[in-house]
């Protein structure tokens, strides 16, 4: 199965490159291992049959959120003195390492009711008439809307020189 | 050893552990943004994986999906503002010195 294959690669890239956001010292190339990331995280989509969510990941993510990423590294350029850890870094490793324990024993302990139907092969029809259909989700739909305008006005209202 | 939905599950809670880790233990605030980001990701993945597994026809988890990216849009957008207008009045963004509301 060639799906298997690529899911070990990706997953091995994207561990990589969620350490490497963190590691980094430099902050500009933390930004451009979490572009590799979110990359990746599209190709995982790939191979889990959610192509629609695929290119969203890469029109939203790749495309638009590490843009601001970027430009707000670009902008607090000259306070970056390398990527130090603040006090709470050893509280930290622990809460990482007790959390990423218990979610995996969870996972691997319960029985999860795997369907065995084949995964459907066009996947934007149907997320469509979900979204938008009698019955599905339009009512979030109309509030993500209200929820993008809000934040478009908030940064902007932040943002503006006084 | 075939893929299936416990892999997609441990894969995600790894990148989210990362990203806790990155939110609790960094100074730089563009760095906890980005952290945050690995976050949402690492929930999306396990979306995308129950619907694929558990619910292949109905697609909810797709949905979901989606709306939690239109949500981290609009939080990076609203963060990064945030971090640019406390830069401009205080000349740093490391959250150590963010101690405006402290008594």
């Amino acid at each position: 199965m060639v799906f298997d294959i690529v899911f070990w690669i990706l997953a091995i890239i994207s561990i990589a490159a969620a350490l490497a956001v963190i590691f980094l010292r430099d902050v500009f190339r933390a930004a451009l291992a979490l572009i590799l990331l979110f990359l990746v995280i599209a190709g995982i989509y790939i191979t889990l049959h959610a192509d629609f969510l695929a290119v969203v990941q890469i029109l939203v993510y790749v495309g638009a959120i590490s843009i601001l990423l970027i430009v707000g590294i670009m902008l607090t350029r000259d306070v970056h003195k390398g990527n130090p850890s603040g006090k709470f870094r050893i509280p930290a490793i622990i809460v990482g390492i007790l959390l990423v324990i218990t979610l995996t024993f969870t996972a691997i302990n319960t029985k999860w009711t795997i369907s065995d139907k084949p995964p459907v092969e066009k996947t934007p029809e149907i997320i469509g008439q979900m979204l938008f259909a009698e019955g599905g989700f339009l009512l979030p739909v109309e509030i993500t809307a209200i929820l993008l305008l809000t934040a478009v006005l908030g940064a902007i209202v932040l943002i503006r020189e006084k | 050893m075939t893929v299936g939905l416990v892999h997609y599950l441990v894969l995600s809670a790894i990148l989210f552990s990362l990203g806790l880790y990155g939110v609790l233990a960094k100074r730089n605030a563009v760095i906890i943004l980005m952290c945050v980001e690995i976050m949402l990701n690492a929930v999306n993945i396990a979306l995308v994986a129950f619907s694929r597994y558990v619910t292949p026809l109905a697609l909810t988890g797709h949905v979901f999906a989606i709306f939690v990216i239109a949500v981290a849009a609009a939080e990076a957008a609203v963060g990064i503002a945030i971090i640019i207008t406390i830069y401009r009045n205080h000349k740093t963004i490391s959250v150590d010195k963010f101690d405006l509301t402290k008594w």
